[in-house]
């Protein structure tokens, strides 16, 4: 296995994570609410009961880019280099794949295995083996992506 | 303090820490699901420093029957393992490996502007109102 020293970026990553479990503990212990962006998501599309929460939850995610660069400065370096095809093929399959499994990366991920929830343990091993294996086929046997 | 301020105060939180942490930079989550080329193993602190936090909320979250503002604690109550929950997120999986995209990052790229980030969450949402006639099916 090759580590890419170069990318690697320990700090900003333990304290973002940091920040994402902050926000996820902020939302279960004052709301009473799993955070998890794919539910949410699903829960409005369904027009469930309580969705106001949601909507307020999603909003914010939104705003977090202009209140970053507002307060912090300017925004960190992001490359999205998938043509538009490829977009809305990756768009499709983790809107439905997400609704199946019933969470995504934030509420089985982050707050399931919080939980030390087995389903969320099998839902997030079997998601990160399938997006490992994506990206090796289409890396390294298609040499594209 | 309002239920929706509390929620939108934990979604810019949530969008800061994306942020900070890269996982709302596709190319970074690429690299860290390229575990046969170079990889970058940046992202599994990010799971590592949330679930570090969140293990203690939630023991806290388990045990009360309402939450600080006054709202009942919902917890999800399922815990049998189904096909359902397998399948989906082996679709899943792959949707995020063909961009680097998952669907919290993808609403932050939205907010920053970012065309690709929409075409993404367009057709996330459609896939999930797809999905509502074959979970109905299912269940």
């Amino acid at each position: 296995m090759n580590i890419a020293w170069a990318s690697f970026t320990p700090a900003a990553a333990l304290v973002g994570g940091l920040l994402i479990g902050v926000a996820a503990s902020w939302l279960v212990l004052f709301n009473g609410r799993i955070a998890g962006i794919s539910g949410m998501l699903g829960g409005l599309l369904d027009r469930a009961g309580d969705w106001s929460w949601r909507l307020a939850f999603v909003l914010g995610l939104l705003l977090a880019p202009l209140l970053w660069s507002r307060l912090i400065g300017p925004l960190p370096p992001m490359q999205l280099g998938a043509p538009i095809p490829r977009l809305l093929l990756a768009g499709v399959l983790v809107g439905v794949g997400t609704r199946l499994a019933s969470g995504c990366t934030s509420g089985h991920g982050v707050c399931g295995l919080s939980r030390l929830s087995p389903r969320s343990l099998l839902a997030t091993l079997t998601f990160m083996a399938s997006a490992m294996l994506t990206v090796l086929v289409m890396r390294h046997w298609l040499n594209g992506g | 303090m309002s239920k929706l301020l509390s929620a939108a105060l934990a979604g810019l939180l949530f969008g800061l820490g994306l942020l900070l942490s890269g996982m709302s930079n596709p190319a970074k989550v690429l690299g860290f699901l390229d575990v046969t080329g170079q990889w970058d193993p940046s992202l599994m602190l990010v799971m590592g420093g949330a679930i570090a936090i969140g293990f203690f909320a939630f023991r806290r979250a388990e045990r009360q029957s309402h939450s600080l503002l006054g709202e009942p604690m919902q917890l999800p109550d399922k815990s049998k393992l189904t096909p359902r929950l397998a399948v989906g997120s082996v679709l899943f999986g792959i949707g995020w490996g063909v961009a680097g995209i998952c669907p919290g990052p993808g609403l932050v790229l939205v907010g920053m502007g970012q065309t690709g980030g929409v075409y993404f969450v367009v057709a996330m949402l459609l896939g999930m109102w797809c999905a509502r006639p074959l979970i109905k099916w299912l269940s």
